[in-house]
């Protein structure tokens, strides 16, 4: 009895109990993309709890305004955002653009991570935003309601990171706006997101992202689907997205709605950039 | 004496030398805490599931920790760890086989803490490398508490850090191991 017990022992190797012990099972992707933006548009990314994104973005004017306006960069418009994980399955942001002095809000909630064993094959949220702009109306002689500065976005994030490099995603994208342009416009826009990002080394990627507008019945002449370009490099912390985009936009009613979208073709494409640093307040990551 | 309590006498002896003569311990709850910390940024990740097991006939040892489970502080910092760096998608696992080597003079009777000299093999990111270092072993009751500070580099492990962040980690990384060993029970 005595020297049974550790004869019972002795035979074990302790590297295969180890081996045994620490069997990695069904894990959750991580990091389809860099940052809760593809360019313009979001991403199923988005902040752990407790976490908070401080966003700045500027698009300059557009490439063809020639050297008199130094291709661009003699404009700015300007989008910037507070945005912060309540839950790790949700964020919530407040923003605003200088662009009809507007301002938003959103909401985006995570519903299904990808597994690795594809068991959940998708990345799958959703994202709810209100735009309000605050600009003087152009015809104050007509009835004018606060509820005419509404626009409202309802969008779903559909995202396969099919390996470590490469991730596509969809944005099935529905926008009301409670005043059109003209009487021509319809209110509802239903709009598809092409979006995808590539890794080309451990800390850079590019993306692109194009949404194409369902719409038949718009008074813009010359309208142009909202397409977009960008390098995204990471640091730690920051997030930069250099870009190249015919949106002056930078909220899903400006840029999807697509009125002042430019012409690629003819050099209507703006540069601009993204800043997304991110801030911990995760008191139970005490370290 | 009476059979009873011979008997008795017996199954304390039994039940005494059970506790010694242990030998394999082992934890699931070990503490690894990797710190690089520079004037730019602090970089400090914590992984509490850390798998360990000691033989007590040699010292030999062993270690596991799952790269998932080091937590960070920021955890767009884990992202970018994960993702960037440490690629746990094709390395899941940090291990560490190694040896006590002067595991003969530690007396697992003695209630204090004991230094000793660890050697062994280090596997992280796919490359496996030689580490040495000196811990402190200190047998409590039937629990044995070890621990262990050394240093190592990104470099050497075939870690990139690209220019553009090398301000903001250390060259080289402190690694720290606090572990409390139960008796393995199969």
């Amino acid at each position: 009895m005595i020297t049974l017990i550790p004869y019972f022992s002795f035979g074990q190797n302790i590297d295969d109990l180890l081996n045994a012990e620490t069997k990695v099972g069904r894990t959750y992707e991580t990091a389809a993309f860099k940052t809760s933006r593809v360019i313009n548009g979001h991403s199923v990314e988005q902040m752990s709890a407790n976490h908070l994104d401080l966003r700045i973005e500027h698009r300059f004017g557009e490439l063809n305004g020639g050297l008199y306006n130094l291709y661009g960069l003699d404009q700015a418009s300007m989008h910037f955002s507070l945005e912060y994980g309540i839950k790790d399955w949700l964020m919530a942001g407040i923003g605003r653009t200088n662009i009809n002095k507007t301002y938003d809000g959103f909401a985006k909630v995570k519903l299904f991570r990808q597994t690795s064993d594809n068991s959940i094959p998708v990345f799958l949220s959703y994202m709810g935003s209100t735009e309000m702009f605050t600009s003087h109306w152009t015809d104050p002689t007509r009835v004018n309601k606060f509820s005419s500065r509404l626009t409202f976005v309802n969008q779903l994030l559909i995202a396969r990171k099919f390996n470590e490099n490469l991730t596509l995603q969809l944005s099935p994208t529905l926008i009301h706006k409670n005043l059109t342009p003209t009487e021509l416009d319809a209110n509802d826009l239903f709009a598809l997101g092409f979006s995808g990002r590539i890794k080309v080394s451990n800390h850079v990627s590019l993306s692109a992202e194009y949404f194409y507008d369902f719409r038949s019945n718009r008074s813009t002449i010359n309208y142009h689907n909202a397409a977009s370009v960008a390098v995204n490099i990471e640091t730690g912390g920051h997030v930069f997205q250099l870009m190249f985009t015919n949106c002056l936009a930078m909220t899903e009613g400006g840029f999807i709605w697509g009125d002042s979208n430019g012409d690629w073709t003819n050099g209507g494409v703006h540069f601009g950039f993204n800043i997304s640093r991110v801030f911990s307040f995760d008191k139970k990551r005490n370290y | 004496m009476t059979m009873k309590k011979n008997l008795l006498l017996i199954l304390a002896i039994v039940l005494s030398t059970g506790a010694f003569a242990q030998k394999i311990y082992f934890t699931k709850t070990g503490k690894i805490i990797f710190d690089s910390t520079t004037p730019m940024e602090n970089v400090h990740a914590e992984n509490e599931q850390v798998t360990s097991f000691i033989k007590t006939t040699d010292g030999e040892i062993n270690f596991a920790a799952l790269i998932k489970s080091f937590k960070f502080r920021n955890a767009l910092m884990e992202e970018h760890f994960n993702e960037d760096y440490i690629h746990s998608d094709q390395y899941p696992k940090a291990v560490f086989k190694g040896k006590i080597l002067d595991f003969s003079k530690v007396d697992l009777s003695k209630n204090e803490p004991q230094k000793v000299t660890v050697e062994g093999n280090l596997t992280l990111h796919g490359v496996t490398k030689k580490v040495s270092t000196t811990a402190t072993i200190h047998p409590e009751n039937d629990k044995i508490l070890a621990k262990a500070d050394f240093e190592v580099t990104p470099a050497e492990f075939g870690i990139k850090i690209p220019s553009i962040v090398r301000e903001k980690i250390a060259k080289t990384i402190n690694i720290s191991a606090d572990v409390t060993y139960q008796p393995y029970k199969k």
